[in-house]
């Protein structure tokens, strides 16, 4: 897979009573997010991921968000909402825009406990837990420079929890892409996060792991 | 053949019936019996007051009071159309964009059939351009009516769909095709509905007016053959007006979706 994954600059975003809020990602970093609920958690990364009105700016590798077209940002800048949609009757049609039969898809696709038949499911038989595998990985196939995750293992057991967080780890590891991961399980941003923070009202504060 | 004139003991006894069934409605206790009285009493009204409007219209056929009366016309559907709208976008841009897609279509299809297809000069004569333009306006309204009561409620309630189409990548015309198609359906559902039953199952009431005012069978179905085109197309076109206008609305240029731009429910 090629290398091409860039520092994520965030400068002063504010939105609503919030921020403003300033951090970096650099290529390959895990960083985790944590605050009380409410405080605006997904609302911070909905911002980064540009889809609510903010005011600052989020730059890869120095270019601002604004000198991509939106389609392009949010393809690179991934977000991933702690609850899924889909749209089409079956699993497969969400896939269709990346070439089926990769075999990074079936990789991702087995490892999380999925048999190649999944892609014949229907999408209201599927469990929340499924839903979040699946999401996951019809945004990882699309390949994002990086990942915004919002409490993505909520739904799972201990079991898959531990998967995901490892497909998620190898991908920061062999700098593929970065992450920044919002969950309020401190002990899974120990195991996951080279640096954690939280998020208040006003501020985003580094914390000791 | 003469038109035989109706009297006020014929209109009595028509109107007799309606009485008969607010009666039986009070008896049987449905509770519409207010409301049919007051809408009967309202129709009568109304009708008699644009008889004598038309009346004076025709007798004088200026160009200026044909206009105000088409104006009039609008103004009037796009009160409807907002109206109707279980949530609209904030501020007059929803009557703006409703009034605009009707007058679009509506004025330049009417325009378009005085001056090119019926041909009658002046191409305002009131006699020809007012029920024409009444009859455009009628269904345009009906069908821009559903189709943005149907493109509000549908991208708020699904707005996490869209949200997430976007996070996916997808452009908002993308994001929004499926609800954007949808809607374009609902708003022709009408005209394509009495396209499919003109003749078979009811006659048109254009059709109808004309064989009972004397014209020819064939004369009265060719105009009707033309109005039903006319009223698809214009209606067709101020759907595709009004959703991509209300639909412009509700994503920002970085192609974000506001649904804050829309009014909150409005109970029915």
């Amino acid at each position: 897979m090629e290398n091409r994954v860039s520092r994520l600059s965030i400068r002063n975003i504010k939105f609503l009573e919030n921020g403003p809020y300033s951090m970096e990602l650099a290529p390959g970093e895990c960083c985790g997010l944590n605050g009380a609920s409410g405080v605006g958690k997904s609302q911070f990364l909905r911002a980064i991921a540009d889809v609510i009105a903010h005011g600052g700016e989020c730059m890869l590798e120095g270019v601002s968000s604004l000198e991509f077209t939106p389609q392009k940002w949010r393809s690179a800048v991934a977000l991933i909402p702690a609850e899924s949609f889909w749209w089409f009757d079956d699993v497969e049609p969400h896939f269709a825009a990346v070439s089926l039969g990769d075999s990074y898809l079936s990789d991702l696709l087995s490892r999380l406990g999925f048999g190649p038949d999944v892609m014949n499911w229907q999408i209201s038989r599927l469990s929340t837990g499924e839903r979040q595998r699946l999401s996951l990985v019809r945004t990882l196939i699309r390949q994002p420079q990086v990942l915004l995750l919002d409490e993505p293992t909520s739904g799972l057991d201990q079991k898959m929890a531990g998967v995901v967080e490892e497909i998620v780890t190898e991908l920061c590891i062999q700098k593929t892409c970065s992450c920044l991961w919002v969950s309020h399980d401190q002990e899974q941003l120990k195991r996951i996060a080279t640096r954690c923070f939280t998020l208040e009202r006003t501020e985003i504060v580094e914390m000791m792991l | 053949m003469n038109v035989i004139s109706l009297g006020v003991v014929d209109l009595s006894l028509a109107a007799f019936l309606l009485l008969l069934l607010a009666f039986c409605s009070l008896k049987i206790g449905l509770g519409i019996e207010k409301r049919i009285i007051f809408s009967g009493l309202r129709m009568t009204a109304q009708l008699l007051l644009v008889g004598l409007v038309l009346k004076a219209l025709f007798a004088s056929g200026s160009f200026p009071l044909v206009f105000c009366m088409s104006l009039v016309m609008l103004l009037v559907a796009g009160y409807e159309v907002s109206a109707r709208q279980k949530r609209k976008l904030r501020g007059r841009t929803g009557y703006l964009i409703s009034t605009g897609s009707m007058f679009i279509s509506s004025f330049s299809v009417a325009f378009l059939a005085l001056t090119l297809m019926v041909n009658v000069s002046p191409w305002y004569t009131p006699q020809y351009a007012i029920p024409l333009l009444g009859m455009l306006l009628g269904n345009t309204m009906n069908g821009v009516a559903l189709a943005s009561d149907r493109l509000t409620t549908d991208i708020y309630n699904q707005r996490g769909m869209v949200e997430q189409r976007l996070l996916l990548g997808q452009s908002w015309q993308e994001a929004s095709g499926d609800i954007r198609r949808d809607c374009m359906r609902t708003g022709m559902i009408p005209i394509v509905n009495s396209m499919a039953a003109a003749g078979v199952v009811s006659l048109p009431g254009m059709m109808t007016g004309q064989i009972l005012g004397g014209s020819s069978p064939i004369d009265a179905v060719k105009y009707q053959i033309l109005i039903m085109f006319l009223i698809a197309a214009g209606t067709g076109f101020g759907v595709i007006a009004a959703i991509w206008l209300i639909s412009r609305r509700l994503f920002d240029d970085r192609e974000r979706l506001v649904v804050e731009n829309l009014t909150k429910a409005n109970k029915h």
